[in-house]
């Protein structure tokens, strides 16, 4: 039977005080280099087991009401990071908070159709709330991502049911930054409440379930106290009611239910049985069955260990990062909008961080040469990917002078373990933290944007 | 190798801006002040030269950016490049087209028009790139260097910081003794150990700073180099060396050593017959792009033993009075960095020097002087290394 063969997150470590905003608790905030993208990718790799991992996915959604262009794929971005194969099969689910649950079901049918044998779903979000209002200080940022297969099965899909609405709760129009809201009243007591009870309800039949018959469910919610009258309603308890983290994290829009989804999975015991319901124009509801092999599985990180991995920015960072404020312009050139015919050569390299390995000497190299930096050998090399490799800090600066929405630009030599060097940028972390010797991994991010192209690119970040 | 350089030329005349922000003179300008001068002192019209080399990094395209504003009258003018070392290479070529014999007056310019603008910093145009990776400023990749040797030779940060600041320091100092100098004025250490961080640990006073400049000079095969004046210098080597740039890409490289710099010196030395540099130079002009690249030369040229820079610069070896005076000019540290004048601005100072001309920063009995530029990263670049002399024969 089909279902969940592996499941990971990523939450970023930034964090908001809802403070500013006389809200409790905090939100997590995508870092001034991170978008969906770049969150679903490292979603994708906790989910994955790192890029050396066997898992490889042969079908590739992305979900996410923000993915970085308006037109061009998103999911091939991710599909570079991940090193997957040009025959991954792809494509972004977007427009709605039900696009991360579209993409899941959408994943289920096809490896139940046996069109693909194992599919990889990362959702994604980075919504904008107005600067100062509510959503600012509800939404937050985060990703989930979900590999569906017939194999080694660690959640099986028992039912599901979906329902759609043509519900305007909230909105944002092509044009518009920030996300729009109908009166709350309305959205959640027409929309959310009927939409979700409906969707539920009618997997549950499918299932031949009660309420009672499921250990947790896993609600999409606006803001937890709707979250736990509907769960009421429902007939649910408030000990099966999955934790929306809405304390920690806020709502990542399409991945808030994947997100607790993949928490309450990090938990579960086999026999387990998890009703998943996620909202937007509609609902859909999932039954997923825990079973044994979900002993043998754990994310790389996972959801709480990304939750243990915080830093507070204050609300004039956040604006600053998301280029919500006027800004004195940098007084240095301004880049180049990115050749796409050099991208398109370096693709590999860049969005996949693969180098080379020189066949006569073994040496590792970044990036790929036609003259080994060692042996001074000619075209006598192996892929090497550099993706997933820890490495040290030889040296390192803090460059006060590079344009940056978060100046200092922190830069280091990075030694790799396993051999070979690169000069590259630092992320997650302030210099005070760094030293020679300290070990870094490394994150897929966005180096800049101009011209209206993103340039993707690796980074290291300090090891926790 | 092929055979030396050494003693084959001869300098007969420079001429040197002043180094500053020029933002009533143009590039043009700028090249007009300095040829003119140093033809003059070489006793020449700029017509009567027979060859010109250019070299600037980015004030203009080919040998027309000199030929147009000098109205040289279908001269061969050739537009060279080599990063930072763009000056020292244009001087190279008039030197070695002489040497060849190809022709008997050659003229290298360097010029750099930096304050246009309106940038912090340098501003070089690339190929189009995919931009898939770090973009350090300049002040940030040679920062590397300070962090690097610290942790080697155990200096705290502190004892470390005072030590880039006393290079700094000195260079400012003997800046302050120069009419030319785009800064004409002694800083107090503390002011430049506490001065606002530009690349951590370095501060703004811990950069060269960002000048308009042109020098010009003027050379001829040895033998005939007293026609013109009763005073020449000679040409004892020239050196360069390209990296293969394998340090930003391999571990053995550690941060504390500009492998083109010991090279380009090596060669330099070998040419010149010298053994032991501290003693056999009379004064060095290093490329003081920013403290810890002065810092780290003086043991890849061979100044002081490895690890050892650090308490050599705390004692003063290196001041105006010290047993090796470095860069008594002020070095780009006082002169700012036109990128493609400061070679040749190097030369003058060895040229004043070895001439007995440098006015209160003469330093006595100057024989020998060395020159060094370096274009690039600490883990890729070009180095240059020329030395000079006051008389013919060996060192």
């Amino acid at each position: 039977m089909a279902g969940i063969t592996a499941f990971g997150a990523y939450i970023p470590m930034h964090r908001l005080e809802r403070k500013h905003a006389g809200g409790s608790g905090e939100r997590a905030v995508a870092g001034h280099d991170e978008d969906s993208v770049t969150m679903a990718a490292a979603a994708a790799l906790d989910c994955l087991g790192g890029p050396d991992a066997p898992r490889r996915p042969d079908l590739l959604y992305f979900a996410s009401t923000t993915a970085p262009y308006q037109e061009k794929q998103a999911a091939a971005t991710v599909a570079g990071a991940l090193d997957l194969p040009d025959s991954v099969r792809s494509a972004d689910y977007a427009g709605s908070l039900r696009a991360g649950a579209a993409a899941m079901l959408a994943a289920l049918d096809a490896v139940t159709a046996g069109t693909a044998r194992t599919a990889l779903v990362t959702v994604a979000d980075r919504r904008l709330g107005a600067p100062g209002g509510r959503n600012e200080a509800h939404f937050g940022d985060g990703a989930a991502a979900f590999l569906f297969g017939c194999a080694e099965v660690l959640a099986e899909v028992r039912a599901s049911h979906s329902v759609t609405a043509d519900f305007v709760g909230s909105w944002r129009s092509a044009g518009d930054l920030f996300v729009s809201n109908w009166e709350e009243r309305f959205s959640t007591g027409e929309g959310y409440a009927p939409l979700i009870k409906a969707a539920v309800q009618g997997a549950l039949a499918r299932a031949g379930l009660t309420p009672l018959d499921c250990t947790r469910l896993v609600l999409y919610a606006p803001h937890p106290r709707y979250h736990a009258n509907l769960a009421r309603e429902l007939g649910f308890s408030p000990e099966q009611l999955q934790d929306t983290l809405y304390g920690q994290v806020g709502s990542p829009g399409a991945a808030h239910a994947p997100l607790m989804l993949a928490a309450a999975l990090e938990s579960a015991a086999p026999g387990e049985r998890i009703l998943f319901a996620a909202y937007g124009e509609g609902a859909d509801a999932i039954v997923f069955e825990v079973t044994d092999p979900i002993r043998r599985f754990r994310p790389q990180t996972g959801v709480s260990e990304h939750l243990a991995r915080r830093r507070v920015i204050s609300y004039p960072q956040y604006l600053r990062w998301r280029n919500l404020v006027p800004a004195e312009p940098h007084r240095r050139p301004a880049l180049p909008r990115p050749s796409q015919p050099a991208a398109w050569r370096n693709r590999r390299k860049n969005l996949g961080l693969c180098g080379v390995r020189c066949m006569c000497c073994g040496t590792p190299q970044f990036p790929p040469q036609r003259v080994c930096v060692h042996c001074q050998a000619r075209d006598q090399f192996t892929d090497y990917r550099f993706a997933g490799r820890t490495g040290r800090i030889t040296t390192f600066t803090a460059d006060h002078l590079a344009a940056s929405v978060a100046p200092p630009t922190l830069i280091a030599a990075v030694d790799f373990d396993g051999g070979g060097r690169m000069i590259m940028d630092l992320t997650d972390c302030e210099v005070g933290s760094l030293s020679i010797g300290g070990e870094v991994e490394m994150t897929f991010r966005c180096l800049f944007e101009a011209g209206g192209l993103k340039v993707y690119f690796w980074k290291a970040r300090p090891r926790v | 190798m092929g055979q030396s350089i050494f003693d084959r030329v001869a300098v007969v005349g420079m001429g040197c801006t002043r180094f500053g922000e020029h933002f009533d003179q143009s590039a043009d300008d700028l090249m007009v002040e300095a040829t003119f001068a140093a033809c003059a002192d070489a006793g020449i019209t700029p017509g009567q030269a027979d060859a010109y080399w250019l070299g600037t990094l980015g004030s203009g395209h080919s040998g027309l950016t000199l030929a147009g504003p000098l109205k040289l009258q279908y001269k061969p003018v050739t537009r060279v490049e080599n990063y930072c070392a763009t000056g020292t290479e244009a001087f190279r070529a008039a030197c070695y087209a002489v040497a060849a014999g190809a022709y008997d007056v050659a003229v290298a310019v360097g010029v750099e028009k930096m304050k246009d603008s309106g940038l912090s910093g340098l501003d070089v145009s690339f190929l189009p790139a995919d931009g898939a990776g770090p973009d350090p400023t300049t002040p940030a990749a040679f920062s590397f260097l300070a962090p690097a040797y610290f942790m080697k030779y155990g200096l705290d940060p502190e004892l470390g910081k005072r030590v880039l600041a006393r290079i700094a320091w000195k260079n400012h100092r003997n800046g302050a003794l120069n009419p030319l100098a785009q800064y004409r004025k002694e800083v107090p250490l503390d002011a430049i150990v506490q001065s606002p961080i530009v690349a951590a640990p370095l501060g703004i006073m811990d950069c060269s700073g960002v000048a308009d400049g042109c020098a010009a000079i003027v050379v001829v095969r040895s033998e005939e180099a007293y026609r013109f004046r009763a005073d020449p210098v000679f040409v004892k080597s020239l050196a360069v060396a390209a990296g293969p740039g394998t340090g930003g890409m391999q571990p053995g490289f550690d941060f504390t050593s500009i492998t083109e710099a010991v090279v380009a010196a090596r060669v330099a030395y070998a040419q010149a017959g010298i053994n032991d540099p501290r003693r056999q130079l009379s004064m060095a002009e290093v490329h003081d792009c920013f403290t810890p690249t002065e810092l780290i030369l003086m043991e890849d040229l061979g100044f002081s033993e490895r690890g050892r820079a650090w308490q050599d610069v705390l004692d003063g070896v290196f001041d105006l009075d010290g047993e090796l005076p470095v860069n008594p000019d002020g070095g780009l540290k006082s002169f700012g960095h036109p990128i493609g004048a400061s070679g040749i601005r190097m030369l003058y100072e060895a040229y004043l020097q070895l001439r007995g001309q440098a006015g209160p920063r003469q330093i006595d009995g100057a024989r020998v002087a060395l020159t060094h530029n370096l274009g690039g990263l600490p883990w890729h670049c070009v180095c240059a290394v020329c030395i000079v002399g006051k008389e013919p024969g060996p060192v």
